[in-house]
């Protein structure tokens, strides 16, 4: 098992390390027009070069890369171009409360998913074709248009709850539970829809499966058979679909965060996105992919758990 | 049987498959929707400057948030920009970048996972890899970078979210190639002298073509999303409408004018709505085509070595029965079937020395009685196959009773019917099971529940698929005892490993602990039999408990069944298409055939003069399939019967 672990991980740094490398090539290639850029098109050539020498971007791409990486690997991604914050200061500060959405709407899609696949999957009938036209319509709505839709109901038409803005937990955990409920239901239909899906496939498989039987001939009830062993082996491959879930529900809290004007790392990819300011989109762009190295080795840790056969190979 | 023309036939059933799959769409009433919703948006997004009353882009200072009617249908924007013309304009545009995305995504994906998929070699890993890494990050992160550097160009983001989204295509391709690959009509083709370029043309895009078709809907829905949100960012290129910019527009006056977000949010759902049912549709379409054939593939292999040998038997019994009996046995019965041609049970009287087993014990009480038992299936037109008709079977304590026939003669349905454990759809039509004086074929799931185990007990065919794999054999042992004899966990791990000596496994602690995957097919039906005679039951359902084993260890674990059976004293069913079986082990014998049973009565008695045609057939399979054998009576010593 420490093995398995360990060649996950290697494989995980691996990744970041690519990850890194062909995004600073990309971002940092147009060394003169980043500085044109910032200073706007009415900025003469000696501000440009001036620019462009104060940001270091007239050095060397691999020069400029082996200094950006001696920094990085220490935890410092430099500082903002636009704020003069510290980058890692600028993600860190927000990384918490994208991921209390994501993680909030992860658990959420799984529960609830376990719930209805379950359901779908037993009763089939009228149970499994409402599942399944929930399932189409969470899929095929994008998680934004969800959130507005909401955002008009609950919040405009309704007033159960704020429409935008965020309330930090230590400040107010009843306040912070409001304002995060919506944007995170918002992101987790999407959630929802796809796992739902394929834990109904897989119990549907695994309830065919001849150890059920045999289970249940043995004095098992069908419930105690369905939530320990059947639940057990559809687990592997709906964990699999939770972790590429996980993996577009970062990318949907982007759009969610903006919606609900929530300060999370959406905001400032959008505002760093804007404004072409390169380091913070760097930082932003090795966090996430460290996010999800660190979420999929959980999910692979899990798999082990769950399947023995994983912990072998 | 001759190759078929390896150029012929792929390009015939690739214009078959063509026509019918979009023949299926437009007769399912979702998809005909779907197609028709889709291809209004394609003409409108097409005949977009004819249709629209204005420039999309044409701001007026007094048309500011106009009211729907008049020179504006649908009212103004924030800028007073006219509604409909920018909603058609944005279709446009909203819909080419979508293909634009696809277009890039479909060439990169299908291109590559072909060469990887037919070719192999180091292509292979390093575009697998490629493709994983590139499902690493999530799609809008990677576009918010490009566009810090690229700026707001919309069909620069939709290349580079076609090249994210390429590994969808990669690996359906890659995946659907490498199994055709090898497939004997490629060898063919490639033996005949085809070149490369023309096997893939010819006979792997045939493969891969509609997965790619259901896939390209999928993601193209996903294209609109995407850029959608982009532009409801404000990160698209302003001067382009769009229905993500529309959004955009719309969310800032979502106080005053909520009415404005109506149309570019309904263009957006409904668009990805209706490509993800038009997926959703092709696909069920196919599988359902596909369905049978499977279906079909997989009853083979289950039961793949009785269907050979009942094939046999069919035929050799059909020579000497009537014309009527072939045409019961050849259709499946059905409810609808009269019921008069029920042919008279043979039933051989008792023997004179009344019940003693083989074993010696004298038999006791009647444990089981089950009367004029039928099985069906619902069907989905509402009809119920019958499966199991007019049986009727008595079980005393200590006596086994055999029941054999042919595969899908009913003897498994019968047994599971005893267990109320019949697969989805099956149910006890007709009859009841009376067992110790309670009537199971109504009993509620709660009562079975607490027989099962505890009363009844079942050891099934297959040893591997009936132990889970993802537990220990041990505490897949100890969790029935712990929940039917409501024991510790102590005390019946205790047992458990006594259970586990006792059915002659030589390290009982190491099996405990070892997951299914890790013992031998032998050693698991050991445990199966030690799960099942776990809490002591009364009655024993063995159904076929060596047919998947070695020959050797069959008659191992024969022995070790009689053995046990004859200490507890137990009742046991044995459903068997082995006479060896029945004539070691079994008392009493029922032979089944088409869901009734034929012949019944003492083993001795059937063997020594078989009444029924079909009984008589079935030996006869045996003497003239196998070695010269001498008496049928005698073959009480042979392990092997009919395999």
């Amino acid at each position: 098992m420490l093995r398995f672990i360990l060649r996950r991980l290697a494989s995980g740094v691996v990744l970041i390390v690519v990850i890194s490398t062909i995004a600073f090539g990309l971002l940092y290639v147009g060394g003169g027009d980043i500085a044109r850029r910032i200073l706007g098109q009415t900025a003469t050539a000696e501000t440009v070069a001036q620019k462009t020498e104060q940001l270091g971007l007239n050095r060397p791409l691999y020069e400029q890369f082996v200094d950006w990486v001696s920094h990085a690997v220490v935890g410092d991604f430099g500082t903002s171009w636009f704020t003069g914050q510290e980058v890692i200061q600028a993600i860190s500060s927000r990384v918490a409360v994208t991921l209390s959405l994501v993680i909030g709407a992860t658990l959420i899609s799984a529960i609830v998913a376990v719930l209805l696949g379950v359901w779908a999957a037993r009763r089939r009938g009228w149970p499994d074709r409402l599942v399944q036209v929930i399932s189409v319509l969470g899929f095929a709505i994008p998680g934004f248009l969800i959130a507005l839709g909401l955002v008009i109901v609950f919040a405009i038409n309704l007033g159960w709850f704020k429409p935008t803005g965020f309330v930090q937990f230590a400040t107010s955990p009843s306040g912070w539970l409001s304002s995060i409920t919506l944007p995170v239901i918002a992101l987790a239909i999407g959630g929802i829809a796809g796992v739902t899906q394929q834990i109904r496939g897989s119990v549907i498989d695994a309830l065919r499966q001849d150890y059920v039987r045999t289970l249940r001939s043995r004095g098992l009830s069908a419930n105690r058979v369905i939530y320990k062993h059947v639940l057990r082996n559809a687990g592997g491959p709906a964990l699999a679909v939770l972790a590429v879930q996980f993996v577009g529900l970062l990318g949907g809290a982007v759009i969610v965060e903006q919606v609900f004007a929530i300060p999370g790392l959406g905001q400032v990819a959008v505002s760093a996105t804007n404004q072409g300011d390169i380091p913070l989109v760097m930082g932003l762009v090795v966090v996430t992919a460290i996010i999800v190295v660190v979420v999929n080795l959980v999910i692979d840790i899990l798999q082990g758990f769950l399947n023995p056969k994983v912990r072998l190979s | 049987m001759p190759l078929p023309d390896p150029q012929l036939t792929p390009a015939l059933e690739e214009r078959a498959a063509r026509v019918s799959l979009f023949r299926k769409l437009v007769k399912n009433p979702v998809g005909l929707i779907a197609l028709i919703f889709l291809g209004l948006l394609v003409l409108s997004a097409i005949f977009a400057p004819l249709l629209a009353p204005a420039d999309p882009n044409t701001a007026s200072l007094q048309e500011v948030l106009a009211p729907p009617g008049g020179e504006h249908p649908l009212g103004a924007d924030s800028a007073g920009r006219d509604v409909l013309s920018r909603l058609l304009f944005a279709t446009r545009f909203s819909l080419a970048g979508a293909l634009l995305a696809l277009a890039v995504a479909a060439v990169i994906g299908v291109v590559s996972g072909l060469i990887a998929g037919y070719f192999g070699k180091w292509f292979d890993s390093v575009s697998s890899w490629f493709a994983g890494l590139l499902m690493a990050l999530p799609g809008i992160v990677v576009l918010l970078a490009a566009r810090a550097v690229l700026g707001p160009s919309m069909w620069l983001s939709m290349a580079i979210f076609g090249v994210l989204l390429s590994p969808a295509f990669f690996r359906l391709v890659y995946a659907s190639v490498s199994a055709v690959r090898n497939e004997l009509y490629v060898d063919a083709a490639r033996v005949a002298g085809l070149s490369d370029a023309r096997i893939i043309a010819r006979h792997i895009l045939t493969v891969v073509r509609a997965p790619v078709i259901i896939q390209a809907a999928m993601i193209t829905g996903i294209a609109i999303a995407i850029q959608a949100g982009l532009d409801f960012l404000g990160l698209g290129d302003t001067t382009v409408p769009s229905w993500g910019s529309m959004l955009n527009d719309a969310f800032a006056k979502i106080y005053t004018n909520p009415d404005l977000m109506i149309w570019p949010a309904s263009a957006i759902a409904l668009t990805c709505i209706a490509l993800t049912l038009l997926a959703n549709v092709m696909r069920d379409e196919l599988e359902r085509t596909a369905g049978p054939v499977k279906r079909r593939k997989n009853r083979n292999r289950d039961t793949e070595a009785p269907i050979v040998k009942a094939a046999h038997l069919s035929t050799v019994g059909m020579a000497t029965i009537s014309e009527e009996e072939r045409r019961l046995a050849l259709e499946q019965p059905t409810a609808s079937e009269p019921r008069e041609i029920v042919h008279p049970v043979v039933v051989h009287p008792d023997p004179e020395d009344g019940g003693r087993s083989s074993t010696g014990n004298p038999f006791g009480e009647e444990l089981l009685s089950v009367r004029n038992l039928a099985v069906g299936y619902d069907q989905p037109d509402g009809s119920i196959k019958v499966v199991v008709n007019d049986v009727s079977l008595r079980v005393r304590r200590g006596e086994v009773h055999g029941l054999i026939g042919e595969s899908g003669s009913g003897k498994t349905q019968t047994a599971w019917s005893v267990l109320r454990l019949l697969p989805d759809g099956g149910r006890v039509i007709d009859g009841s099971i009376s067992f110790e004086g309670k009537d199971l074929a109504h009993a509620t799931e709660n009562e079975m529940t607490k027989l099962r185990g505890a009363k009844i007990a079942y050891i099934p065919q297959e040893p591997m698929s009936n132990l889970d794999a993802s537990f220990t054999i041990g505490s897949q042992l100890v969790e029935p005892m712990r929940v039917v004899l409501g024991l510790g966990k102590a005390e019946a791990t205790k047992r458990a490993l006594g259970l586990l000596e006792r059915v002659g496994i030589p390290n009982p602690q190491r099996t405990f602990d070892a997951y299914p995957h890790e013992v031998s097919g032998g050693m698991a039906q050991r445990v199966l039999i030690a799960g099942a005679i776990s809490c002591d039951p009364d009655l024993l359902i063995a159904d076929e408990p060596t047919t998947a084993l070695d020959v050797t260890v069959q008659a191992e674990v024969l022995s070790l069944l009689r053995e046990l059976q004859a200490e507890l004293n137990m009742g046991v069913i044995l459903v068997t298409h082995n006479f060896g079986v029945v004539a070691d082990l079994c008392d009493r014998v029922s032979v089944m055939r088409a869901g009734r049973i034929v012949e019944t009565g003492p083993v001795r008695s059937i063997f020594a003069a078989p009444q029924h045609e079909y009984t008589k057939a079935l030996f006869a399979a045996i003497l003239e399939e196998g070695e010269p054998r001498g008496e049928l009576v005698a073959a009480q010593t042979e392990k092997e019967g009919l395999r």
